[in-house]
């Protein structure tokens, strides 16, 4: 199986990023985050994107480690149904 | 009791899909809806909404739970766009079947204060200046106080 974990960019994010996915190492978060662009890991890091392990919320306080296959979403806040 | 939430991902007809709803809750006395569309006046070229798959359909169903579970209703339909749109599309259409009238407006109400700021949804418009991202808005949190 591959060892890797995959990043997911909503609303605006994924224009920040340049793309709406990204296949990433497993691993602690802020490993996988230093790996990044620093301009983009800063965005990333902003406290009102929230994050969702595959498909739930989670803490962005916690220690957030992927492991292979996991989808962590960042969610920037939302504009309206 | 039906419950019919749906994530679509081309244009819908709103007028047949409040008939089919309607057609399907006989023991109603009344259906209430609300209809959201894209403003066709003020230089907005289109309107794209992003949602995320694992996310936004579930929330719609346990939102659309909420409302039954708190009013005595019959059904409540619940459609959402994502997409790209232009001015006067249908974006998002709720409505409620009841009984007695109160119980369908006030659900009504609850699930479109809901959605506006609490679904996992994206905007953004294009003016003549280009895309632009819309932010969230004050008014939206004010309005789902009322439920609390």
């Amino acid at each position: 199986m591959e060892q890797v974990a995959r990043l997911v960019f909503l609303g605006r994010l994924e224009d920040q990023a340049g793309t709406a996915e990204l296949a990433v190492p497993i691993g602690p978060l802020e490993d996988i985050l230093a790996g990044l662009n620093r301009e983009l890991a800063v965005i990333l890091l902003d406290e009102r994107v929230r994050l969702a392990l595959n498909g739930r919320l989670v803490p962005q306080t916690g220690a957030i480690v992927l492991g292979a296959g996991d989808e962590l979403a960042f969610l920037p806040p939302v504009s309206g149904g | 009791m039906i419950v019919d939430v749906r994530l679509l991902t081309a244009p819908f007809d709103p007028a047949a899909e409040l008939g089919a709803f309607t057609a399907q809750v006989p023991s109603a006395g009344g259906v209430v809806s609300f209809l959201g569309k894209v403003r066709g006046d003020d230089g907005v070229q289109a309107l794209e909404i992003r949602h995320y798959e694992p996310m936004t359909l579930p929330g719609f169903v346990a939102l659309a739970q909420t409302a039954a579970e708190r009013w005595r209703l019959e059904g409540v339909l619940l459609l959402h766009r994502v997409g790209e749109m232009g001015p006067d599309a249908p974006i998002v259409l709720v409505a409620a079947a009841s009984r007695h009238r109160r119980d369908a407006f006030a659900a009504t109400d609850f699930v479109m204060d809901h959605l506006k700021g609490e679904s996992w949804l994206w905007k953004r418009e294009r003016t003549a200046q280009g895309w632009r991202w819309i932010e969230p808005r004050d008014v939206d949190h004010s309005d789902r106080a009322r439920w609390r």
